[in-house]
C-alpha cells in the first residue's frame, strides 16, 4: 500500500517550470529521500503533498487523499517540519507541545514528547535561545504531537553540527522503527545513504534517477576508480602511453576509471614506467554523492525554490 | 469549524510571547504612560479646548445681525449659529463645546437708543480657546461702542459649565486612542510580514488552527491589552495630573471596536506587502499621519480646515472624538455616531483582512 502516489505532477511559475511531469510512489513504512541542487523542485514538490500549494497537472495522492481540496482532514494525518523550522520567540518547548497538543484536541506528555525527540535538557528554554540543533527537534516533537502516519521532513539537518544532525537521524530511524512514513528531503547524500530506503534525484524539475541507493549507483555510476597522489606528468604520461580514461582534479589527484582487471594492471604497468612520482594510492567504488554530482553537475549551489 | 478552545490556546501562547518580549511589554504598556507623564507634565495648567464657537441671537434687529458680521469676519473663530429657542447651557454641552455667545433679546434698540447692554460670553476659565474668543469679543464690542454716541455695550462672562476642562481632560482620551493605535498596528505589521518570512504560517497552516481564529486571538489580546493601558492611562492622568474623566459604558465600545480596527488594519498591512521592511513602511505611512492628524495631542478644531477635513477620514478621528464624548463630555449621541462610523470602517477592513490572509497559496 502506498502512502503517497505521484503521476505526471507539474508545477510551474510564470515562465518557470518548477516540476516538470514527475512521478513516483513512497510505501507505508518506507523512508523516501528527494534529492537535488537549490532550485530542482523539491520544496514545490514536498508543498504539493503537504496540500500547501496547489498544482497545474497531475495525479496526488497523500494517505489516499488529494492534499489541496482535502487539506484539513490531511493535516490532521501528517506530520511536517518546514525547511529551516522557526517559531515564536518566546514559548518554551514544553508550552510549544502543550499548544499544538490543543490546537490538534489531544492529549499528550510534553515531557514524554520532549525525550523522544532528546531535548528534556531543554524544555524550559525559550525557544530564541535554542540552538539549531535544539530548534530542529523541537520542529520534530512538534510535528509528531498528532501521531502522524506519515512525516515530510524538509532538509532537516541543514545547518546543524555533526553531533546534532546524528541525533536527528536517531529520531528518524525511531520513526521509521515505530512504522511510519517518512518523506525526506535532504542536502546531505551521506544522510539519504543512512536512513533512505528509497532516493529519487530531481534536478531542473525532473526526477533523472530513482530506486534505492545502490540501484542508482549500478546503473548510473561510473564502476571502480583507482587514484593515485601524483602531479600533472604522470597525468599526461598515461593519457599518452595508454587507452585508460584518465583524469586530473588540478590538486596532485589522478584519477583512473577501471573496467576490468586489465585495466587495473595496465594502470599499474604504467605508472611504474612513467618513473613519476607518485603515492596513495586507492581503488574504490562510486558513491551516490559521486553519481549525483555527475547526474546533476558540481555546481549545486543555485537559486532558491519559489518559497 | 470555528473553535473558541484553539483561540484561547493561540491567544495564550501568544499573549505569554507579548509579555515576555521587552520591546512588546515596553510599547505596549509603558510607552503610552510615559508619554501622558511627558505631556501631562508640559501642559499641566495650559488649557485647550476646541475653537468653534457657537452663537445664540435672541434678538432680530440690524445691530445683532451687524454685530455677528463682525465676529465672523475675524479667522480666529468660527461661528455656528445656535436656535434661539433652547437652553444654550444645554446646547453647548450636547455639542461638547464649552465656547458660546449670547446676544440677547432689545439688543439693537438699547444699543439705538443708548441703553446698557451685555453681551454674555459662555466659556471654560481654564481654556486658552475660551479666553481667545472672550478677547475677540471684547475688541468688536469696543469698536461698536466707539461708533455709538457713548458705552452702552458692556461683555457678561459666563462659565459653561460646572466642571472646567484642562489639556489633561483632553489628553487622556486622545492617548488611549494612540495606544489603541500604535500597539496592534506596529505588532501586527511586524508579526504578519515576518510570520510570513519565517514561514511560521505555513507552520501553523498544518494544523487545525484557522485563519479567522488566528486573528481574532490576536483581536481578543489587543482588546485586553488597550483596557489595560485605559485603567493606567485614566488613573496615571487622575493622580498625577487631577484629570475629569467620566467611566462609563460608553468606554468600553471603543476600548473593543479600536483594536479590533488596528489588528485588522495592520494585518491587512502585513498581508498586502512582500517583506517586513516594507511592511514597516507602509505602516510608518498609515500610522503616522493618524497619530498626529486625529486629535492626539491637539484638538482637531484648532487645525486649519483642510487638515480637519484630512483627520475626518482618518479612523482614529473617530475613536478619539468617541471617547472625548464619552469620557468629557458624558455625551452619547454623538459618540454613538462615531462608534458606528468605526464598527462600519472596521467591518471592511477585517472583511478584507481575512480575504487576503491566506496560509496557503495557489
Amino acid at each position: 500500500m502506498s502512502a503517497i502516489e505521484v503521476e505526471g505532477l507539474k508545477k510551474s511559475y510564470g515562465q518557470l517550470r518548477a516540476v516538470d511531469g514527475i512521478s513516483f510512489s513512497v510505501k507505508v513504512g518506507e523512508v523516501f529521500s528527494l534529492l537535488g541542487p537549490n532550485g530542482a523542485g523539491k520544496t514545490t514538490t514536498i508543498e504539493i503533498l503537504e496540500g500547501l500549494r496547489d498544482k497545474n497537472e497531475g495525479k496526488v495522492t497523500v494517505l489516499q487523499m488529494d492534499p489541496w481540496s482535502k487539506g484539513y482532514e490531511l493535516h490532521k494525518r501528517i506530520g511536517v517540519i518546514p525547511q529551516g523550522f522557526k517559531f515564536l520567540d518566546y514559548p518554551t518547548p514544553r508550552e510549544a507541545i502543550s499548544y499544538y497538543a490543543t490546537l490538534f484536541g489531544v492529549k499528550v506528555d510534553p515531557d514524554e514528547m520532549l525525550r523522544r525527540v532528546i531535548l528534556e535538557e531543554a524544555a524550559n528554554t525559550y525557544f530564541l535561545h535554542l540552538s539549531g540543533g535544539q530548534k530542529q527537534k523541537l520542529g520534530m516533537a512538534l510535528s509528531l504531537v498528532n501521531d502522524p502516519e506519515l512525516v515530510f521532513l524538509d532538509e532537516p539537518t541543514t545547518g546543524l553540527d555533526p553531533q546534532a544532525r546524528r541525533a536527528v537521524w536517531e529520531v528518524i530511524r525511531k520513526l521509521k522503527g515505530e512504522g511510519r512514513s517518512v518523506m525526506l528531503t535532504t542536502h546531505y547524500l551521506e544522510e539519504a545513504e543512512e536512513l533512505a530506503d528509497k532516493v529519487a534525484i530531481m534536478d531542473h524539475g525532473k526526477i533523472v534517477a530513482s530506486g534505492t541507493t545502490s540501484e542508482i549507483v549500478a546503473s548510473h555510476g561510473s564502476g571502480q576508480r583507482m587514484t593515485v597522489k601524483a602531479g600533472e606528468p604522470l597525468h599526461e604520461y598515461l593519457v599518452k602511453s595508454t587507452k585508460l580514461e584518465v583524469g586530473y582534479d588540478g590538486r596532485e589527484e589522478v584519477t583512473i576509471r577501471l573496467r576490468d582487471k586489465d585495466d587495473a594492471l595496465t594502470a599499474l604497468r604504467a605508472i611504474e614506467e612513467s618513473g613519476c612520482e607518485w603515492g596513495d594510492l586507492a581503488v574504490r567504488r562510486d558513491s551516490l554523492e559521486d553519481v549525483f554530482l555527475r547526474l546533476v553537475g558540481p555546481g549545486v549551489a543555485g537559486e532558491e525554490e519559489a518559497s | 469549524m470555528f473553535s473558541f478552545k484553539r483561540v484561547v490556546a493561540d491567544l495564550k501562547v501568544f499573549g505569554k510571547a507579548s509579555i515576555r518580549s521587552k520591546e512588546g511589554f515596553f510599547f505596549t504598556l509603558v510607552f503610552p504612560i510615559i508619554l501622558i507623564l511627558l505631556f501631562g507634565a508640559i501642559f499641566s495648567g495650559g488649557s485647550s479646548g476646541p475653537t468653534t464657537v457657537y452663537v445664540q441671537n435672541l434678538d432680530n434687529g440690524p445691530i445683532s445681525a451687524a454685530f455677528i458680521s463682525a465676529l465672523n469676519g475675524t479667522t480666529a473663530i468660527t461661528l455656528v449659529q445656535a436656535p434661539a429657542n433652547q437652553n444654550f447651557t444645554q446646547y453647548l454641552s450636547s455639542h461638547s463645546s464649552t465656547d458660546g455667545i449670547v446676544i440677547p433679546a432689545n439688543f439693537s434698540y438699547d444699543y439705538e437708543h443708548s441703553q446698557s447692554v451685555n453681551v454674555t460670553v459662555y466659556g471654560n476659565p481654564a481654556s486658552t480657546t475660551s479666553a481667545v474668543v472672550y478677547g475677540i469679543t471684547s475688541e468688536i464690542v469696543n469698536s461698536f461702542n466707539l461708533r455709538g454716541a457713548s458705552a452702552t455695550i458692556g461683555v457678561a462672562q459666563q462659565v459653561a459649565v460646572s466642571s472646567s476642562y484642562k489639556y489633561i481632560d483632553f489628553l487622556v482620551p486622545g492617548l488611549i486612542g494612540f495606544a489603541a493605535l500604535t500597539s496592534p498596528m506596529f505588532a501586527l505589521v511586524n508579526v504578519s510580514s515576518s510570520y510570513k518570512r519565517d514561514k511560521i504560517f505555513k507552520q501553523l497552516s498544518l494544523t487545525p488552527l484557522t485563519e479567522t481564529e488566528w486573528l481574532v486571538s490576536k483581536v481578543f489580546w489587543y482588546v485586553s491589552m488597550t483596557a489595560i493601558s485605559f485603567v493606567l492611562m485614566s488613573l496615571t492622568g487622575i493622580y498625577l495630573f487631577g484629570a475629569h474623566i467620566v467611566f462609563s459604558w460608553g468606554v468600553g465600545l471603543f476600548i473593543v471596536i479600536g483594536p479590533f480596527m488596528f489588528v485588522s488594519l495592520g494585518m491587512l498591512v502585513g498581508t498586502a506587502t512582500n517583506s517586513p521592511e516594507s511592511a514597516a513602511v507602509v505602516g510608518n505611512l498609515v500610522t503616522f499621519p493618524m497619530m498626529f492628524l486625529s486629535g492626539t495631542f491637539f484638538p482637531v478644531s484648532s487645525m486649519p480646515i483642510y487638515l480637519q477635513n484630512v483627520a475626518r477620514v482618518l479612523p482614529l478621528y473617530y475613536m478619539i472624538e468617541g471617547l472625548t464624548n464619552v469620557m468629557i463630555y458624558d455625551n452619547y449621541y454623538p459618540a454613538l455616531l462615531d462608534f458606528l462610523v468605526l464598527a462600519v470602517i472596521t467591518a471592511v477592513i477585517f472583511v478584507m483582512a481575512v480575504r487576503l490572509f491566506k496560509w496557503r497559496e495557489d
